[in-house]
């Protein structure tokens, strides 16, 4: 029987929320398509987590072994294809997460499977699945067409699909039986590694000025430095900031780094890449500077400037002096 | 330490306002600047750091346009000391997949230990190529590179996850890693520098070449092919404070203090 299979992902004993945003989206699409809707879990002591995943499925097939505690894309590659062989889904989601960035495109290049990466929306039109996903930064999103073929493979961006509208199915568990034939020395998990923790938390502060890669160079940093002692908040930044060492990593604002939620939140320069835009979006008020207009920072900012950073936060520093002052 | 280092020549997009080109399928490419992909730009310094410490050899390769030679060129610059630039029209259209064929059809020639990428192009943002080449070569992979140690034999690395989060992990050489942008701060590449290898011979290749035919690659060779493009709907959008910078300034003011910030 066809049906939609969801790779669940876990960590450290946690599932990500990502896998139940995938089993919200793979309920509608196995409703659109009359499939059924299957999820996947493998790991090491994830008992608890498929009787929480087995709500939400027809059916979840669960593997435990030492070599699946920790991701490794290569265990995994090889339970997953097998999975394929034998149940011939019509659709395999994964998350586009480190996890699955890692796995997916070996997977879908061994089993021949078209694969597209990374999408934020996913469309049945008559027989075919249309995955929708963005290009240049956020800046164009592309409709994607799949050569046909028996089975079709996306990755999901993260936040795409809310999870809210769950619903019950409680399926099955059954258990896989697959012998692996290697211990996978090739490619070994050693340990995980904390985030630093710098002098100031970010994630603490009511005010957040950040700056991106519009702010040109580290020697514009001090005026909004200055704004930001002003407002009685701190420096954060976007990732290439962070990248060009202008600003220690733990001021980055994004997917890989912090998720805020301060009361001011101002963009200076930041063009709103989708990571960025998932750490600062639920701010309580957003103000964003950037030249371009279209810039999707101003997609979820509710004011925006749509003027060159260097002029606007030098004529902010004189006006909030003038306030201060009177 | 032999490396081969994938790079990609890409628009620069940042605070440009694109638009969709007749075809409807790409962006209008008149007046923008290109350069070589900023994570590419971080696996070529990489390598290099890599062949400074280690000895060795590095070998940068590119698929695209006549015009990627700049990309290439770049690369020998910053300290590359071989390069190959794939060049066919009938590659045009090719999704990441085919592009993965074309670059494991050029690496099958050259000796190799390790293969770096960067972990996605600025422009279609798959994250893709590396890892499938990886797969089409037969050899292990890491993505997300964050730190690279080379021990005997194996690697030790890195790989960015979320929320801050690393993990450390160990693999075997040969081997591929797709490389996080941050990683170093590469270096410097002057005009000067440019020019001193401008004679330096780069070696090009196309599907002929190759030993590829033409339907293994573009349009009949790929999985995947994107049928329209289109700016992202603007939903509610912000509220756009006009006017001169003073008054700018003054509504500004009137937005912290509706916040309680001043």
């Amino acid at each position: 029987m066809a049906e939609i299979l969801v790779l669940t992902e876990h960590r450290q004993g946690e599932m990500q929320e990502i896998s139940l945003e995938m089993l919200a989206k793979g309920q509608q699409l196995a409703e659109q398509t009359k499939k059924e809707l299957t999820a996947v879990l493998l790991g090491k002591g994830v008992a608890s987590m498929a009787d929480e995943v087995k709500r939400y499925c027809h059916h979840i097939l669960v593997m435990e072994d030492d070599l699946l505690a920790n991701f490794n894309s290569e265990p995994y590659q090889d339970v997953l294809s097998f999975l394929i062989k034998e149940r011939k889904p019509s659709l395999v989601l994964m998350g586009h997460t480190a996890f699955g960035m890692d796995l997916a495109p070996p997977l879908a290049t061994a089993a021949g499977i078209p694969l597209a990466t990374d999408c934020y929306e996913i469309e049945v039109k008559g027989d075919a699945v249309i995955p929708y996903r963005q290009m240049y930064g956020g800046k164009m999103c592309a409709e994607v067409h799949f050569k046909e073929a028996p089975c079709h493979m996306i990755t999901v961006r993260a936040g795409s699909f809310p999870a809210e509208g769950l619903k019950e199915i409680n399926g099955a568990v059954e258990q896989v039986s697959f012998q692996f034939d290697k211990d996978y020395a090739y490619k070994k998990f050693l340990q995980y590694v904390e985030a630093a923790v710098g002098d100031v938390d970010i994630t603490q502060a009511d005010v957040l000025v950040a700056v991106g890669r519009g702010i040109g160079d580290s020697e514009n940093l001090p005026m909004v430095e200055e704004l930001a002692k002003l407002l009685g908040g701190v420096v954060a930044c976007s990732r290439p900031v962070a990248d060009k060492h202008w600003l220690p990593k733990e001021r980055q604002v994004g997917t890989s780094g912090k998720t805020v939620k301060p009361k001011l939140y101002i963009a200076f320069g930041i063009s709103g890449a989708f990571q960025h835009l998932a750490g600062m979006k639920n701010a309580a008020t957003i103000i964003a500077v950037n030249k371009d207009p279209k810039a999707p920072i101003f997609s979820v900012a509710h004011y925006g400037i749509v003027d060159d950073l260097m002029k606007v936060v030098p004529s902010l520093v004189a006006k909030v002096r003038e306030r201060k002052g009177a | 330490m032999d490396i081969i280092v994938c790079i990609k020549r890409v628009p620069e997009v940042a605070e440009i306002d694109l638009q969709v080109d007749q075809t409807g399928k790409s962006i209008k490419e008149e007046g923008l600047v290109f350069g070589v992909n900023d994570w590419d730009n971080y696996a070529v310094e990489e390598a290099v750091r890599i062949k400074e410490k280690h000895g060795g050899k590095v070998t940068a390769i590119t698929v695209g346009s006549a015009e990627s030679e700049e990309v290439i060129r770049r690369a020998l610059a910053l300290g590359a000391d071989e390069a190959v630039m794939v060049t066919d029209p009938q590659a045009d259209g090719s999704d990441a997949y085919a592009i993965a064929k074309v670059l494991a059809a050029a690496i099958k020639e050259i000796p190799y230990d390790i293969i770096l990428t960067g972990v996605l192009a600025d422009d279609d943002g798959c994250a893709q190529v590396g890892v499938t080449l990886a797969e089409l070569l037969g050899i292990p992979h890491a993505t997300l590179v964050t730190a690279i140690e080379i021990e005997e034999k194996q690697v030790k690395i890195k790989r960015e996850l979320e929320g801050g989060m690393e993990e450390e992990l160990v693999v075997a050489t040969p081997a591929l890693f797709t490389i996080q942008s941050g990683i170093n701060e590469p270096r410097y590449v002057s005009i000067m520098g440019i020019r001193k290898v401008a004679k330096k011979e780069v070696a090009t290749r196309d599907l002929g070449t190759l030993g590829l035919s033409p339907n293994q690659v573009g349009p009949a060779g790929s999985f995947t092919t994107v049928e329209r493009i289109f700016p992202p709907p603007v939903g509610e959008g912000a509220q756009i404070l006009e006017g001169s910078s003073d008054e700018v300034a003054t509504k500004v003011m009137d937005v912290f203090q509706k916040g309680g910030v001043i």
